[in-house]
Parts: structure tokens; sequence; C-alpha cells
């Protein structure tokens, strides 16, 4: 099953410390070579992004930063997993990086299995 | 939490440390067979102990710390029966005392020795199924249980299979080796031979069957992965890759909703996985760089990325397979790949030039009863209108097909053809 992990911080965009960095570097060396991790990536501060909404119908562009938004979006990446369980230890570990190396860091770590594509027509 | 997710919370976090566990215990026991031994008794442990005492907020470090105490004792009782022989080597001696500091800097990168392990388990020793079986425990971490659903055999079958296969490496001085150089290309071979075996047997998986067997391409490709990831520099390991990756792209347009196979030519192309496509002709493109365009494995990932660039059938570019099936066929000299050839061919300069490759393979012994013979030469006859000929060749077709489907489908056409149907 393909799994996204979507890391959000209601803090907006915070860097990771150097610690932190080098503990995800390490785990993530280790799911490359795992054959587990398939895609992944940090996201520039919404400042240089843009909303495209709609409303009654009616399409506006809004340009970064978007000052309503409760949760920014820092990263993510794509793994390749068993099942739900091992895509929420998975998870679990990353966090907990979070945790031991930058205990000030808040956040969420959002995992979703990929719709599974139905059998042909 | 129930006992049961107790117990697949325990699995997940196994599997997930599962490959620095076992990269790190056979470092340390440079013995891989009894690296994973011990490995698996880390897992035990845990399912004894976290349904009592709740899983650990660190469960990876918990598991490290356990595999690696069971690997300690084991060269402390190893070191005390030298001991006691009287034949300890002092750089044993020094090895034993610098063993605390085996743990940290090493297990930063677990590259060379997941290379090691599945050179190791791949071992041309080994036969090509224990292979497939020890690399699935040691690389995927699969349980011998999964392995046998998976390769529909029983679970007694894969457990002796994994066991003789640990005990000839261990007989033959090979459980800690990794081939470098010349031997490295030599036994990638096998290595690639297995993650592809791996990858067919859940290729041919139907619907209805026990999901652990489609579960086996996630598996191959996996592995696939880690050894371009590990070995970067070997072209047919990217090109295996890429075969895999282009194959698995058709998984979803492959079946219909009754499990009956679509044929490549009239599968939905907008079913195809376009991300596992992009990632298959990367793949491909890694091994042209390299200098691998001619490999073995490059080749069909080039033939079958023909296909996969076709955003319709018309739009396939026939000449260019036929040509990758002549280098393909230069290599192996197979008369099913030329067979392959031959419908390439008809699709590019018409049934005549199809036909004449055909019978020019035709009274092959390795081709007697394979009924996709017939079976093309009635397509070309059906099409040159040689009809008569064509419901002859679809017949002979379904006596020799293997499976009903392939035997009805040769019937419906040879029926097709007697009432002077022309090829569709």
């Amino acid at each position: 099953m393909r799994f996204m992990y979507i890391v959000t911080s209601p803090k907006g965009h915070v860097m990771p410390n150097q610690p932190l960095m080098d503990a995800i570097l390490k785990i993530r060396d280790r799911e490359i070579k795992a054959g587990r991790m398939i895609d992944d990536g940090g996201l520039m501060p919404v400042a240089t992004g843009a909303q495209v909404k709609i409303a009654d119908n009616k399409l506006s562009v809004i340009d970064g930063p978007f000052v309503e938004a409760k949760e920014l979006i820092g990263g993510y990446a794509i793994f390749e997993l068993r099942d739900k369980e091992e895509a929420v230890a998975m998870a679990k570990e990353f966090m907990q990086l979070h945790c031991d190396h930058m205990p000030e860091w808040e956040g969420t770590c959002e995992v979703r299995a990929f719709m599974p594509r139905p059998p042909g027509a | 939490m129930t006992a049961a997710n107790v117990h697949a919370a325990i699995l997940a976090a196994w599997r997930i440390e599962q490959p620095r566990l076992i990269t790190s215990l056979s470092r340390m026991l440079r013995d891989v067979p009894l690296a994973e031994e011990l490995t698996q008794d880390a897992l035990v442990a845990a399912l004894e102990d976290w349904p009592v005492s709740g899983v650990p907020d660190r469960p990876g470090a918990w598991l490290m710390a356990t595999a690696k105490r069971r690997a300690l004792d084991h060269l402390r009782r190893g070191k005390m029966l030298a001991r006691k022989h009287g034949m300890l080597a002092p750089d044993f001696e020094r090895e034993q005392q610098a063993m605390p500091d085996f743990d940290a800097p090493l297990d930063d990168d677990i590259g060379d020795e997941m290379l090691r392990l599945i050179f190791t388990a791949c071992h041309p020793l080994l036969s090509r199924e224990a292979s497939a079986a020890f690399s699935l425990r040691m690389i995927c971490g699969l349980t011998t249980e999964e392995i046998a659903r998976a390769f529909l055999v029983p679970a007694a079958t894969i457990s002796q299979r994994i066991v003789r296969a640990k005990r000839t490496l261990s007989e033959s001085g090979l459980a800690y080796e990794t081939p470098h150089g010349e031997a490295l290309s030599e036994r990638l071979a096998s290595v690639l031979e297995v993650v592809y075996l791996i990858f067919n047997e859940g290729y041919a998986a139907s619907r209805g069957d026990d999901w652990m067997r489609p579960q086996l391409c996630h598996e191959a490709l996996r592995m696939g992965r880690v050894l371009v990831s590990i070995a970067p520099h070997e072209p047919e390991a990217h090109g295996l890759l890429a075969l895999m990756e282009l194959n698995g792209s058709r998984t979803a347009a492959r079946i219909d909703a009754e499990g009956e196979p679509i044929l490549l030519l009239e599968q939905d192309r907008r079913r195809w996985d376009v991300l596992q496509i992009r990632r298959g002709l990367q793949a491909l493109l890694r091994a042209r760089e390299l200098g691998g365009e001619g490999g073995f494995y490059a080749l069909q990932a080039a033939i079958v990325a023909c296909h996969a660039v076709a955003d319709r059938p018309e739009a396939t570019d026939w000449r260019r397979i036929a040509a990758l099936y002549e280098r393909l066929n230069a290599r192996l000299r197979s008369p099913v790949i030329e067979l392959n050839r031959a419908v390439a061919v008809g699709m590019a300069d018409g049934p005549q030039a199809g036909l004449a490759i055909v019978e020019a393979i035709a009274h092959e012994p390795a081709l007697k009863t394979y009924h996709l013979l017939p079976g093309v030469r009635g397509d070309f006859l059906q099409k040159l209108g040689r009809l008569e000929e064509a419901r002859a060749a679809f017949e002979t077709a379904a006596e020799l097909a293997g499976n009903r489907r392939d035997r009805d489908l040769m019937q419906r056409r040879a029926a097709d053809a007697g009432a002077g149907k022309p090829a569709r």
C-alpha cells in the first residue's frame, strides 16, 4: 500500500534544528536503502506560494502568506508499506525524533493511504 | 488496544526496524544466518513482552537493544568456549573488547551490509526458491507464513528451505562475505534472477488469490530499489528495476472486474500508473547512461517502455520493438523471443513478413508444445485471408493451451476463422 505523510505545524514554517535534521536524514537514508521511501520533499515557506480558490463558482488567486491558515504544510513523503499499522509505526518513529531533538516543536504528521486503483473496465 | 491490535503493532514496529537490526547484527556477528536468527528472536521477545508491558515509546530502540544483547551473549559464549579450549586469538580478544563501540557510527550506513545480506541470501549455491524465501525474510521482513501464502506452498516447506539454505551457507563458510569487482557483477546476476522470480510470481497472481501473492510484486520492487540505492553503478540493477516498474504500471489495467485478463493492446491505457511509468523510464535511462543498454533486463525494459510511452495502441513503435527483440535474441538465442519478434514484425510490416519468421521457427523442438506458436501463426493466416489454414492453426493452439482461458480464446478464434470471419 502506498501512503502519503503530510507534516503540518500550527507555528508555521519552522526549520528543524541541526540535531533533528541529522536524525531525519539518517532515517531517510535508512528508508531509501530499505526500499520503502519512494519520494519526499520539504516545502518552501508559504510566502512563496499561492492559493487558487473557488467561491460562488468564481476563481480567485491569493498570494502567500495566507494569514487565515491554521495549519501549514511543511513537507511530505510517500512510502510503500504493508499496512496501516506499519504506516503509523513509521510516523511515530519520525515524530519521536522531533520530541527527542526539538522539544519545542509542535505539529502533526497526517498519514493517508492512496486510493487503490480498481481493476480494469 | 485489543490483543490483535497489539500483535499488528508489534509486527509493524519490528518490520520497520528489521533492516537495521539485521544489518547491525550481521556486522557484529560476522555471520548472516545467525544474525537472521537473532533478529527473529528479538521479535519473539517483543511478542512476549509488549502485550504485558505495553508498546515502548521507542520500539526500534528496544528491539535494537534486545537484539544486540542476544548477539553479545552469543559472542561471550563463543569467547568462553574458545578460552576453555585455549584457542582465543589475540585479535579476537581485541575485537571483543571493542564490541560495545560497534554500534552508533556503524549504524549510519546500512548500505554495504544490506548488499552483503542480499548477496548472501542469493548465493548461487542455493536454489532460486530457497534464495527467494530467504531474501524475503531478511530484506523484506516477511514471516515464514506470509512467504508460504504468497508462493502457495505449506509453511513447513518454506521453513525447511530456509533452514537448509542457512545450513548450506554456514557449512560452506559463506556466512559472511561480499563479492567485489568482477565477482560482484557475476554474482549480481543471480541476485537479479531471484528478485525477478519473486516479481513474476506476484505478477502471475490472479484476482481472488490471497493478497500476499500480488504483494510479492511490491516486495520485489522494494528489493530492486534497495539494489539500485546500494549498488548504483550496476546497470542491470537499474534495468531490472525499470522492467518491474514498467510491468507493474499496468497492474490495474490488465485484469477486468471478473478477473479475466485483458490483452495489452486492449487495455485502457488511462489506467496505467503514470508515476510508475515515469520511475521505470528514469531507471531505464540510468541503465543506458551506465552503458547497459544491451543488458538482458534493460532490453526487456526497453521493449515494455515502447508500449508504456504509446498513448494508444496505434502509436506503438513496432519497428523498434522488433529491433529490440532481435538484439535480445542475439544474446539468448531463444525461439520464444523470435516468436515475439514475429509478432512485432507482423505489426510493423504486415502479416506476410511476420508469417515468414513464424514458418522459419515452426519446427523448433522447444516450441513443439507451445500453444502461442500456432496461435500467432493462425492470426497471421487469418489476416492474410487464408481462413481454412487459420482455423486449423487455432485448433492446434486450443489443444496445446495449458489453461481454460487460453483454450477458450483459441477455440473462439478457430470458430471465427471457420465461419469465414476475417481477423479483427
